[in-house]
């Protein structure tokens, strides 16, 4: 998408390069794709307009650079004015000691209030504070069970009103009230509020919202938004706001390939921040917002960001660094490549992990069908059937019987055997040239790579070791000796 | 927020929405078959209504490039996607360009346009020849499917069939009460499998309960998931594969449950849920708030899937099965009562 709309904006405006101004008349026409991106991204009519408005009058007038693409400067000034309209971030919940902090959740219904609730209620506890969740969703059949649930999961406890035998009757307000008097009374810092969702317009709901806001004075409101929301996203951020007056906002289903569109609309609506985002169904899936990752996002230029930061916390610091020794020393084994995929399988389901990188989206698409967790399982049945004298160096070791055993191990076809034999051989180059390359410098390798996973034989080819850094006459002498060495070991062992 | 300067003068549609002349239509609706839909779908209908009927102040409006911007934000409101507009747009401009026209032409216009798009086979549950019939309801997180379910369950109830459910979304807290108290209020039968545990495995009881009792209905609830998770894709293939097993036919509909207040996300889920689950028909879930459910415009037209049933409510009775004449008919009902016959 992103090389799309570069290309879209390069056509029209690349008779401008080194020569005039951005004005407006020129800009209009190459700004068609950003608006056509914006609105599939389902950010708002009104908010697109407005916002390519602030576009045309920040650039009008802008020199275009001699170095520059005229297409890539728009596309900037597009970039950084996203993220200045979705900044700036407060991820705070501005919990003060010595008081229970009371913070209620509001939402449509299916955005995801209850999930949330829990998740924050989790990130809450880390902190090592107390939380008390409040079931006050008196309308959905057993959403009050559902918090229950989640509250035994993460163990914090739950306030329920009395009459959850009797299923639907009981008045939220008095929940609300309840609730936050128990946690008074037993010193608990944080309540979170669960409240009922229905759809924005319904005046009986925002009634009972204002009630309860009225009643129990929150210390902040948050709405819930779906990412997956589309043009009323403005309509019921907007009513939400006018009738409790929001603190902020928590994005849900990002993990999905929505564009969250909804994100802009919702801010320049409301104007309060997004504060997180919800990544996923597992309870610890809640996530600072980062207003430079969303305007990729909605721009469709992957979030190369969000990537490195869980590929730091995730991954194990110590095995990466023992791997990355073995893997300058020029040793890298079947073993190695097998820890390496359940590294990245640590990150997630490989299918986020591959979108989250810039230009793999069509990798995504492709990948879509194929069960890469199984297919995963199949090699790894592979190389445990090894000995480990064939993991260490399978293409010199194994010969036509042992690929029988293997095969008959696993229980798979020969033929895969020594398919993984012949990618491994390519992905054992590729990581040898990788070692000691910078995050950055990897992701490029990556891009690269994509374009040779993506043709149509579809196999790793075998690349080219990195020339690598300069060495000295010394280095060289150095290398070249062992490399003497190596070869007469090698030479020496077939003779024998 | 001050950070705009809206350089347009387009009203806000709240203000236009509280016209009085708006509650015209109502009063003048007939009662009987639109009501439900055309109350449901008042909102949709009034931002199409409203803005046409505004581009037609005075006697009839000169189509230009103003005029034609007007529609275009008209249509992308209703969620429809800056594509399928465009396409309005464009067969309007190309028909009506500088002509100064009568709203009704160009109302006529979109209606056999909106028609067009959402053209499909016959949108009727299959049913199977004997034996009970199952349909597996699929969707993304929050999207409507349990209240769906409930709903089907209410429909089939009252046409005299014996409906089993099978609560097969194991993963969400709770899913499985909330899908037991709608049973109790149905007094439907209902199979439930422990937290966590393989939701093939209920299918299959489910299934297998359904020919026991010589249910007509079985239907099969599963938990929510995002179209981009392959794993939970292929789990729905395999309760399929599962359910085959009992009934070679079976399942004889997979719905894929759509929120309407999804904005163009919904093509990425019919696209994913077609491929993985082998979906049938679409259920249009909460079309009674201010959302539009314009993206079935698209989806329908890529895709082929048809809209089976429409959402209109929280009861278990505001359940309509689709058609497109009286959606689209809903959807712009107003704009033939309000607009002045030009003099």
């Amino acid at each position: 998408m992103f090389e799309s709309l570069t290309a879209s904006l390069s056509s029209a405006l690349g008779a401008l390069r080194g020569r005039g101004k951005l004005t407006a008349a020129n800009m209009r026409e190459g700004l068609d794709g950003v608006r056509t991106a914006l609105l599939e991204a389902d950010v708002a009519y009104d908010v697109v307009n407005q916002f390519l408005d602030r576009v045309v009058a920040d650039a009008v007038g802008a020199k275009v650079l001699d170095a520059l693409d005229p297409a890539q400067q728009i596309v900037g000034i597009v970039h950084s004015e996203l993220i200045n309209l979705m900044g700036p971030v407060d991820h705070s919940l501005h919990l003060e000691a010595g008081k229970t902090t009371i913070l209620m959740l509001c939402g449509l219904q299916g955005s995801g209030k209850t999930t949330s609730c829990a998740k924050l209620a989790r990130k809450i506890k880390e902190q090592g504070r107390s939380v008390l969740l409040v079931a006050a969703d008196l309308q959905r059949p057993a959403a009050i069970e559902q918090l229950v649930v989640l509250g035994q999961k993460l163990g914090v406890p739950v306030h329920t009103p009395d009459t959850v035998a009797t299923g639907f009757a009981g008045d939220p307000v008095a929940v609300c009230n309840a609730g936050v008097a128990r946690a008074r009374k037993e010193n608990i810092s944080v309540v979170i509020l669960d409240t009922a969702g229905r759809l924005s317009i319904d005046s009986a709901l925002m009634q009972e919202l204002t009630r309860i806001d009225r009643a129990v004075g929150p210390d902040q409101v948050y709405l819930v938004v779906d990412a997956m929301t589309g043009q009323d996203a403005v309509q019921s951020a907007k009513a939400f706001n006018d009738a409790l007056e929001l603190n902020g906002v928590i994005m849900t289903k990002l993990d999905g390939d929505a564009r969250g569109g909804a994100a802009l609309s919702v801010k320049s609506v409301t104007g309060v921040p997004i504060k997180f985002i919800g990544t996923g169904e597992q309870i610890e899936a809640l996530e600072d917002f980062h207003p430079e990752r969303m305007a990729g996002r909605i721009l469709g230029m992957g979030d190369v960001l969000t990537l490195v930061e869980e590929a730091q916390r995730k991954f194990d610091q110590d095995e990466m660094q023992e791997q990355e020794a073995r893997l300058r020393a020029g040793e890298f084994t079947l073993e190695d490549f097998k820890k390496m995929l359940l590294q990245t399988r640590r990150l997630g389901p490989l299918g986020k992990v591959l979108g989250m990188i810039p230009g793999m989206g069509g990798m995504q698409e492709m990948l879509a069908g194929a069960d890469l967790e199984k297919d995963m399982q199949r090699l790894f049945g592979v190389i445990d059937s090894m000995t480990p004298e064939e993991r260490r160096n399978p293409s010199r070791v194994i010969d036509q019987s042992r690929r029988r055993r293997i095969a008959t191990g696993a229980g798979v076809e020969a033929q895969e055997v020594s398919e993984l034999v012949k990618q491994f051989d390519g992905m054992s180059s590729m990581m040898k040239g990788m070692a000691g390359l910078g995050m950055r410098d990897r992701m490029k390798e990556m891009q690269r790579l994509q374009g040779e996973m993506t043709n149509p034989s579809g196999r790793l080819a075998r690349s080219k070791g990195d020339t690598g850094k300069r060495l000295t006459a010394e280095e060289r002498r150095k290398q070249k000796k062992q490399r003497d060495k190596e070869l007469r070991r090698k030479n020496r062992g077939l003779q024998g | 927020m001050a950070l705009f300067f809206g350089r347009k003068n387009t009203p806000p549609a709240e203000s236009v929405a509280e016209e009085p002349a708006l509650d015209t239509p109502e009063k003048n609706a007939p009662k009987g078959l639109l009501d439900r839909l055309r109350a449901g779908l008042a909102k949709t209908a009034q931002v199409l209504n409203t803005d046409v009927r505004d581009l037609f102040k005075r006697e009839g409006r000169l189509v230009d490039e103003l005029f034609l911007e007007e529609l275009r934000a008209t249509l992308v409101r209703t969620d429809m996607g800056p594509a399928a507009a465009e396409a309005i747009v464009v067969d309007v401009r190309e028909r009506l360009r500088a002509r100064v026209v009568d709203p009704d032409v160009v109302i006529d216009s979109i209606r056999r346009q909106l028609l067009a798009r959402l053209e499909q086979a016959s949108a009727a549950v299959t049913m199977a020849a004997s034996g009970p019939t199952v349909i597996l309801v699929t969707g993304v997180n929050g999207s409507g499917k349990t209240t769906s379910i409930a709903k089907l369950a209410h429909r089939f109830t009252q046409q005299g069939k014996r409906v089993v459910l099978g609560a097969g979304d194991t993963f969400r807290a709770a899913a499985v009460e909330q899908l037991g108290m709608w049973a109790q209020r149905l007094g439907a039968e209902i199979v439930r499998g422990e937290s966590g545990s393989d939701p093939a495995s209920v299918a299959h009881r489910a299934v297998a309960r359904a020919i026991e009792v010589g249910a007509d209905i079985c239907i099969i609830d599963t938990a929510g998931r995002l179209q981009t998770q392959a794993n939970l894709m292929q789990e729905l293939a395999k309760i399929r594969r599962v359910i085959a097993k009992q009934i070679p036919e079976a399942p004889h509909e997979v719905l894929l449950v759509i929120d309407a207040t999804a904005g163009q996300n919904a093509l990425s889920q019919a696209k994913g849920f077609r491929e993985a689950a082998g979906c049938t028909g679409i259920v249009l879930a909460k079309l009674d708030g201010s959302a539009r459910g314009g993206v079935i415009v698209p989806v329908t037209e890529q895709f082929g899937l048809p809209v089976k049933f429409v959402g209109l409510g929280e009861g278990a009775d505001d359940l309509e099965p689709f058609d497109p004449e009286r959606f689209v008919a809903a959807l712009l009902a107003g704009a033939f009562a309000t607009t002045p016959a030009p003099s």
